[in-house]
């Protein structure tokens, strides 16, 4: 059997505060009945390495809601490589693909393989050498479950992606906010920035390289821009009134914004090269949180323009401004699949605040959260899961649930609330 | 986790005695007015209402203290200095209206004097949008002070949103007190 050699290229991310914070970590709170049974088996020579990279593997795929793992408990046996699988002992658990591998310390850092096994159709699927510089584990690990989610689902795997996040303590005047990037898994957080002052809204640049974020250090708010490995910043703009909502275009030069420097919030489009502004909505209501749509050529925003928020479309080519949404009185914070069909929302039903899913062909809306108050949904890369913020007892924590609404999972925090997610675009 | 208010005298003690922030960030607080708590060893501790030199009482009903309005009074801030709003709505209600009174006649013989109006809203709804709501708010106490023939220039209006609740946890006594506008001198 051939195995693909490929180094794994190891990257160094530095931050200004390198102090990272405590974990978030993960409760799996809803699991898909269609999803499909894995077993991943620990690797082999792996006993005693910083992290387990099996389960690593075994919770990216779990957490994707595509996956239901078997428990290691009823592995009664641990092949390392393809050559040992007895296939009748994996049928006989109903495990449909199994993974294995060996890990080795070398003098640079790890080597891993892993090899994916079909079990009904009794043949490997695929099997890499993966080189690790430094003491990367958790990064080759995710980039490991990318291989073999994208060889089983056919969809590109985001377990290499990050989440930046904001982080809130105390009441009133004393308060402290904290702006944090972390795997997609809620791991090895870092620290961006803190202030005494409110922090909200961060959004990636397409390159995942960047963040725009609103604060309030000054007292007032305003957009700043910051490289994220350097921690080098700008202040993008300080108009008067409310500098917000920063949503970055897929092409990386423009942001769209909302200020209230004319009067009441407007949509604007901001230059990153030469910070000029230009307007795009202008009525007597409040115009916010716009997003772009993925070929760039829409804006979706939210407005009170009919009396209560709803959902808009600006076209970039027309000018128009199409209403979306229909269905209820609260229709807020939209942002498109990857693909540009569907919209994820904020929706006020019967229960509460929801995140919300509305087809963009047929226009109908289905509620995907359980939870009630739900704010600042953000849609992964691959267009699987969506992450937002709600309420667990009187903390906020960051949820996701799948685009399908089958599965969900929960990120709580120790410490504080966390709010406002932002879902990284893909990083590699 | 419900949070107790607190003696105000204690408050003012923290306003000035800067707690570190949570444990594992060792973060950057320059310590200014605001003082900064640990929220994961006591939940208890936090102040609801505004404390240290910048804020004044936040509670009671708004007519009590405008009693014997005089040239005197005039040059003092007034205490009260916090209106609460209706749900979705940023009318100034009857009740707050001698509130407003009292900053406007203060302002009008302090022309040197600046506030700024701080809009606040409960945590229903989406960040942004409540970001917009706060500073409608804040917009029309503004208004209505400019009505009173207080000076543009003496006034500006920043908009929390949602983001500075003055109390914490869920249901109507929550969000009735943080739905709100300050009188910032």
């Amino acid at each position: 059997m051939q195995s693909l050699s490929k180094v794994w290229l190891f990257c160094v991310l530095l931050f200004v505060s390198s102090v990272a914070s405590a974990n978030l970590t993960i409760e799996i709170t809803r699991g898909s009945d269609q999803a499909l049974p894995i077993g991943v088996v620990p690797f082999a020579g792996s006993e005693g390495m910083p992290e387990d990279i099996a389960q690593i593997v075994q919770d990216d795929l779990e957490r994707s809601g595509y996956f239901a793992p078997l428990a290691r408990s009823a592995m009664f046996e641990q092949p390392s490589q393809s050559g040992n699988v007895q296939f009748g002992t994996w049928r006989s658990l109903d495990v449909r693909y199994l993974v294995v591998g060996r890990a080795e310390q070398t003098a640079g850092g790890f080597e891993l393989q892993f090899e994916l096994m079909d079990i009904s159709g009794q043949r490997r699927m695929i099997g890499e050498t993966v080189t690790v510089r430094g003491n990367d584990l958790r990064g080759a690990a995710h980039y490991i479950s990318d291989q073999i989610f994208e060889e089983i689902t056919g969809i590109r795997g985001a377990f290499s992606t990050k989440i930046a996040y904001v982080t809130a303590q105390g009441v009133g005047d004393n308060m402290q906010f904290g702006l944090y990037v972390a795997d997609a898994d809620g791991r090895r957080s870092e620290q961006v920035l803190t202030s005494n002052e409110p922090i909200m809204s961060p959004s990636w640049s397409p390159d995942g390289t960047k963040l725009a974020y609103v604060s309030f250090e000054t007292e007032r708010p305003a957009i700043y821009i910051q490289d994220v490995a350097t921690g080098q910043r700008v202040m993008a703009t300080s108009f008067d009134g409310i500098n917000g909502a920063p949503a970055w275009s897929p092409e990386g030069r423009r942001i769209a914004m909302s200020l209230s420097k004319d009067g009441q919030p407007e949509i604007y489009i901001m230059d990153v090269a030469n910070r000029s502004v230009e307007r795009i909505t202008n009525n007597s209501s409040i115009d916010t949180e716009p997003a772009w749509s993925p070929d760039g050529q829409s804006l979706l925003f939210t407005s009170d323009r009919s009396g209560g928020p709803q959902l808009y479309q600006y076209s970039m080519a027309s000018g128009e401004e199409k209403r979306l949404t229909f269905t209820g009185n609260y229709n807020a914070r939209g942002r498109y699949s990857p693909d540009g069909e569907q919209i994820f929302l904020i929706h006020h039903s019967g229960r509460g605040y929801q995140v919300a899913k509305q087809d963009l062909s047929n226009d109908r809306l289905v509620v995907l959260s359980e939870s009630t108050r739900d704010e600042s949904p953000s849609v992964a890369p691959n267009g699987t899961m969506v992450i937002f913020a709600t309420q667990q007892g009187n903390s906020g924590v960051l949820s996701a649930v799948s685009a399908d609404g089958r599965s969900s999972f929960r990120l709580p925090s120790a410490q504080g609330d966390v709010r406002d997610p932002a879902w990284s675009p893909f990083l590699n | 986790m419900q949070l107790k208010p607190l003696a105000r005298s204690l408050a003012a003690a923290l306003s000035i005695v800067v707690i570190a922030g949570c444990s594992s960030t060792g973060g950057t607080q320059d310590g200014d007015s605001y003082g900064s708590q640990n929220g994961t060893t006591t939940g208890s501790s936090t102040a609801g209402t505004g404390t240290g030199s910048q804020y004044g009482s936040t509670t009671g009903s708004g007519s009590g203290s405008g009693a014997g309005y005089g040239q005197q009074a005039d040059s003092r801030i007034p205490e009260v200095r916090t209106i609460y709003f209706d749900y979705d709505r940023d009318t100034i209600k009857s009740e707050y209206e001698s509130v407003v009174m009292a900053h406007a006649r203060y302002l009008r013989a302090n022309p040197n004097a600046q506030v700024v109006l701080h809009g606040h809203t409960d945590e229903r709804g989406t960040r942004e949008y409540n970001m917009a709501l706060g500073e409608r708010r804040a917009g029309s106490v503004e208004r209505f002070l400019n009505i009173q023939g207080v000076s543009s220039a003496q006034m500006s209006v920043v908009s929390y949103g949602e983001e500075r609740p003055a109390v914490n946890g869920q249901g109507e006594s929550a969000y009735s007190q943080n739905r709100r506008v300050v009188f910032n001198y």
